[in-house]
Formats: structure tokens, C-alpha cells, sequence
């Protein structure tokens, strides 16, 4: 069978979802964010929920999500996403509100704004795409820069005698009784983004419970930021993104693992 | 017995060659380019044609959602 006869209409199995735009996405080549956006949409078009979600985009890389993501969305200052969320959810508690926020806004500047909103247990998803560095900026240290990695302002490696240790966001929010399911995935090969795509739609779901927040951690690669190339940089996330942030559920059903 | 046979179409002009789908694929069937799309990354596409199973691996870890997968169920 020759490879035209292959490529027809009723032969798709898989193509891009409709609900991202033809916008070129603005992420370097192997960026997981790119990946991260399209489960989202794909687990929102599956649900058929896209009238009733609202997206918040959050500072840093992903902050032209509006862009990419074909549903209604608004983006909050740096940080503030959660709280953002929580108006919008609080208004229209039937919508889907979720947040899209990298570890520089919402692991730094956006702490007590995550903090208190999972404390609160407000009814709506956090996506947290964990990079262990601030991108966009140009690499700089984030709270989630492992001990010893260098960064532009880390240039000798992370020393946690002077700089403190990577805070592991998902474990404290865990510990908030306003949580109902927290995990840790990844989406650098398929068999974990299609665990991933799983949890999102979890997180999803969770949101009709009306039981609190869902929070989904990816853990990503930078690979312009750690300099190597996308599949190093997945490599390297393997060896010592992972031991240090282990994947797996944290909090299912309100109750820690 | 029944055997699958896939095919990939790549979005040449949305590829930015980062090469992610390649150490996913099972049969080997990705490899670059020596062309460059107007933007100068090599591109992805199917080298060795005959061996796709159509999985749908290398389109869900392509982060720019440039591959679309087809598949035909075919009786040996």
C-alpha cells in the first residue's frame, strides 16, 4: 500500500485540535509548554466544554497563551492568575476557570496568591508548568532552580547555604485542606503526556465536584535556558529534574497519597 | 491476521526541528531534513515510510502539533 492511498480524510487518526489557532506558537523549538497548551485544549475539546471555560495566562513565556488558546481567556499581572481565577469562578461558579502559570509567577512572585487560593479550596485548575527557571527573561534563577544548577544569576550553580533550597510548591499545597487532587506529570515522551492528558482531564472534572482546587504540576525542559538540545534537555530533566520532583498523584479525592 | 499501516503528514512550515518525535518513535521512522522551511529549521519526515504503524506518538509529543497521523487496518 503506497503512502498516498494512507493519507486520506477517513483514514485521520490524530491532528492538531481546533481549539488552538493557527498562531505560530512563540515557545523554542522542544519547549513542553507547546505540549502543555495543546493536552489542555485537546482535554477541554474532548469534554466539549469550550463555551463554558475561561483561561487565565499568567507572566513569562506563556504569556501570549491568549493567543494560542482558542476560547475565552484574560491574563492577570505577575502572579496574580489565581486570584484572577477566583473573581471570575466566584461570578460564574458554572464556568471552567482554570490558570496556566510557569514557576517563575506562580512559585515567586505569585506565592500567596497560590497559597491562599488552594488554602481557600477554590473551585478551579491550576496548571503549573515547573521549569526550574525563569525563561523569558533570559535564565535566570527561579525558587524551583535545583541545588547546584547554574543560571545567569546562579553562574557557580544554586548554593543552598546563601540561596535556599527549591521549594516543592505541589507538596505544600498538598498539605492545604482546599485542595481536592494535586500532581506532578511531565510531557517529554508519550507515555507521560498521555498520563498527563489524563490529569488535566481529572482536574477537569473535578471542577463539576465543587470540592476545591486541582492542581496539576508539569515538569518541563528549558532547553534555552539550560542550554543543551531538546532531547538533552529531556535527558537531563530524567537524571535530576525527577528525583528531586518525583512524578506521580500527591492528593486524589482530598486525601494525601 | 490484521496488520496496521500508518503515515505521517508534517506541517512543514510549523516544524521547528527540535527533533522530540524521534526518540519516541518505535520503528524508526523520522529523520530530518536537509531542507530548511522558511524559517531555517530541518523539518521532520518520514524516512522510512514503509515501517509506520501510525501510533500517534510523534504527533502527541510534537509540542507544535505539526504532525497529523493517519492509519488504514490492512489483511496480510
Amino acid at each position: 500500500m503506497e503512502v498516498l492511498d494512507i493519507i486520506k480524510p477517513e483514514n485521520q487518526v490524530f491532528c492538531k485540535t481546533k481549539l488552538m489557532t493557527n498562531a505560530a506558537l512563540s515557545y523554542c523549538p522542544g519547549c513542553g509548554h507547546g505540549t502543555a497548551h495543546n493536552l489542555t485544549m485537546e482535554v477541554i475539546d474532548e469534554m466539549g466544554i469550550a463555551e463554558d471555560t475561561i483561561g487565565v495566562a499568567p507572566v513569562g513565556c506563556s504569556v501570549l497563551a491568549y493567543d494560542f488558546m482558542n476560547i475565552d481567556m484574560t491574563q492577570a499581572a505577575h502572579g496574580r492568575a489565581p486570584a484572577v481565577a477566583t473573581a471570575i469562578a466566584r461570578t460564574w461558579p458554572e464556568k471552567y476557570v482554570f490558570t496556566y502559570q510557569g514557576d517563575g509567577d506562580l512559585a515567586a512572585i505569585g506565592t500567596a496568591e497560590t497559597i491562599h487560593a488552594c488554602n481557600r479550596g477554590e473551585n478551579i485548575v491550576i496548571i503549573f508548568v515547573n521549569n526550574g527557571i525563569y525563561g523569558m527573561t533570559g535564565g535566570q534563577m527561579a525558587p524551583t532552580t535545583l541545588p547546584g544548577m547554574k543560571s545567569t544569576t546562579s553562574p557557580f550553580g544554586r548554593d543552598v547555604k546563601t540561596m535556599g533550597s527549591p521549594i516543592k510548591m505541589t507538596e505544600l499545597v498538598a498539605q492545604l485542606p482546599g485542595t481536592y487532587y494535586v500532581t506532578r506529570q511531565s510531557v517529554h515522551t508519550h507515555k507521560n503526556v498521555r498520563k498527563a492528558k489524563k490529569a488535566i482531564k481529572k482536574a477537569f472534572e473535578n471542577i463539576k465536584l465543587k470540592k476545591g482546587i486541582s492542581f496539576v504540576e508539569i515538569v518541563s525542559n528549558c532547553n534555552s535556558g539550560w542550554k543543551m538540545t531538546p532531547n538533552d534537555a529531556n535527558k537531563w530533566m530524567e537524571d535530576n529534574m525527577f528525583p528531586y520532583y518525583p512524578l506521580g498523584d500527591i492528593k486524589v479525592n482530598g486525601k494525601l497519597k | 491476521m490484521a496488520k496496521v499501516k500508518g503515515a505521517i503528514v508534517v506541517d512543514t512550515e510549523v516544524c521547528k526541528g527540535c527533533e522530540v518525535c524521534m526518540p519516541v518513535c518505535a520503528d524508526n521512522v523520522i529523520s530530518m531534513s536537509k531542507d530548511v522551511n522558511r524559517k531555517g529549521y530541518h523539518y521532520a519526515f518520514m524516512e522510512n515510510p514503509e515501517a509506520c504503524t501510525g501510533c500517534t506518538n510523534c504527533a502527541i509529543v510534537c509540542p507544535d502539533r505539526a504532525i497529523t497521523v493517519y492509519r488504514v487496518k490492512v489483511s496480510a
